[in-house]
């Protein structure tokens, strides 16, 4: 199996990896959240006047936690990913190696849960 | 590209609303006939789904100074198209209106009208031509996913300036002058995130590819042509 497209997203992803370490050392960048900034734009355009129509109900109480609940979405998905991609390709290299492919294939993907 | 809990005033979020619900009601009815007539997909709707969880958790700095997060809907929309995107980017969203304070109930609408539905549909077409023009099938999913996610904060920045054109009256020349500010924070801020979510996107595609091209093809998202292609080639 080629690795060419594995390199060509590695490179992608080291470009962008270099950028930010350049740019957060050289400039006082704050990098915060893009929809915190949308905030200040409202206020800019209506003048300050614009009153939230509606609180969040609960709010992480700090950053800590927000970042563990973020943590844990990245997690929960990560693992079903996994999960699947381990289960599918031992699936592929025991029907390879024990010819069962073909055979009761219908049968074999109903209990692919 | 998450509008804030209470950032949307009346009428706006309403209407978001009423343009989002019927497409989630439609996905929800697709998903349900899909998972009936094809029990066999259920895993792969499970890896798209927890994609979206994955990248739309990641919030990545950019060129920019600031920092954003991909989407992850492009996958789920090339295998299962815009309905049942809508859907699972509905989920997400769900949780981090309620879990981070990040997005919110009354924007819900127009949030899951950005990241579930306009963002999808864009990378669905975007696949279809890309597919018809016979392109590399990762390149095709790259500029997908692309497309999908950069598509997505365009429509954040559509909807703020509708809701918030300057000078408070909603004329043409007010909405392009606040689209333009938008436009600045989102959608520029997004160009170099949708080219790393692209590239990730057709990594994940690969790999899905490899180990479960049969699904696929039978679900007409490939033809079995290219996938003899890409085995017979490089991949």
């Amino acid at each position: 199996m080629s690795r060419k497209l594995e390199l060509i997203v590695l490179a992608i992803l080291l470009i962008f990896a270099i950028q930010f370490i350049y740019m957060s050392s050289t400039t006082d960048a704050e990098y915060g959240g893009a929809d915190g900034e949308a905030e200040n734009v409202i206020n800019e355009i209506t003048g300050g006047t614009y009153e939230p129509n509606a609180e969040p109900f609960w709010e992480p109480p700090s950053g800590e936690i927000e970042s563990l609940l973020f943590g844990l979405q990245a997690a929960i998905g990560a693992g079903i990913i996994g999960y699947f991609f381990g289960y599918y390709k031992a699936k592929k290299n025991y029907e390879n190696e024990l010819g069962y492919k073909g055979k009761n294939k219908s049968e074999g993907d109903k209990h692919s849960l | 590209m998450h509008i804030m809990e209470g950032f949307l005033p009346t009428p706006w979020w309403q209407i978001w609303f009423a343009v989002s619900i019927p497409v989630i009601f439609y996905g929800i009815h697709k998903l349900n006939r899909l998972v009936k007539e094809k029990r066999e997909i259920l895993p792969l709707l499970a890896v798209a789904g927890a994609f979206v969880f994955v990248l739309s958790s990641l919030k990545l700095p950019s060129v920019t100074g600031s920092c954003s997060h991909p989407t992850g809907t492009g996958i789920a929309a090339i295998m299962f198209g815009p309905a049942i995107s809508a859907v699972l980017g509905t989920i997400v969203l769900i949780y981090q209106a309620l879990f981070l304070a990040h997005g919110g109930l009354t924007t819900l609408g127009a949030n899951v009208f950005s990241m579930g539905i306009v963002g999808p549909v864009v990378a669905y077409l975007v696949y279809k031509a890309g597919m018809k023009a016979n392109l590399n099938l990762y390149l095709v999913v790259f500029l997908a996913a692309a497309f999908g996610d950069w598509a997505t904060y365009v429509t954040t920045s559509v909807e703020l300036a509708l809701a918030f054109p300057a000078g408070g009256a909603l004329t043409f020349a007010g909405f392009m002058s606040s689209f333009g500010k938008f436009a600045a924070i989102f959608a520029v801020t997004q160009v170099p995130l949708a080219i790393m979510e692209g590239a990730v996107s057709a990594l994940l595609f690969k790999y899905v590819v490899n180990v479960k091209s049969d699904i696929l093809v039978e679900m007409k998202v490939i033809e079995d042509a290219v996938v003899r292609k890409l085995r017979g080639t490089s991949a």
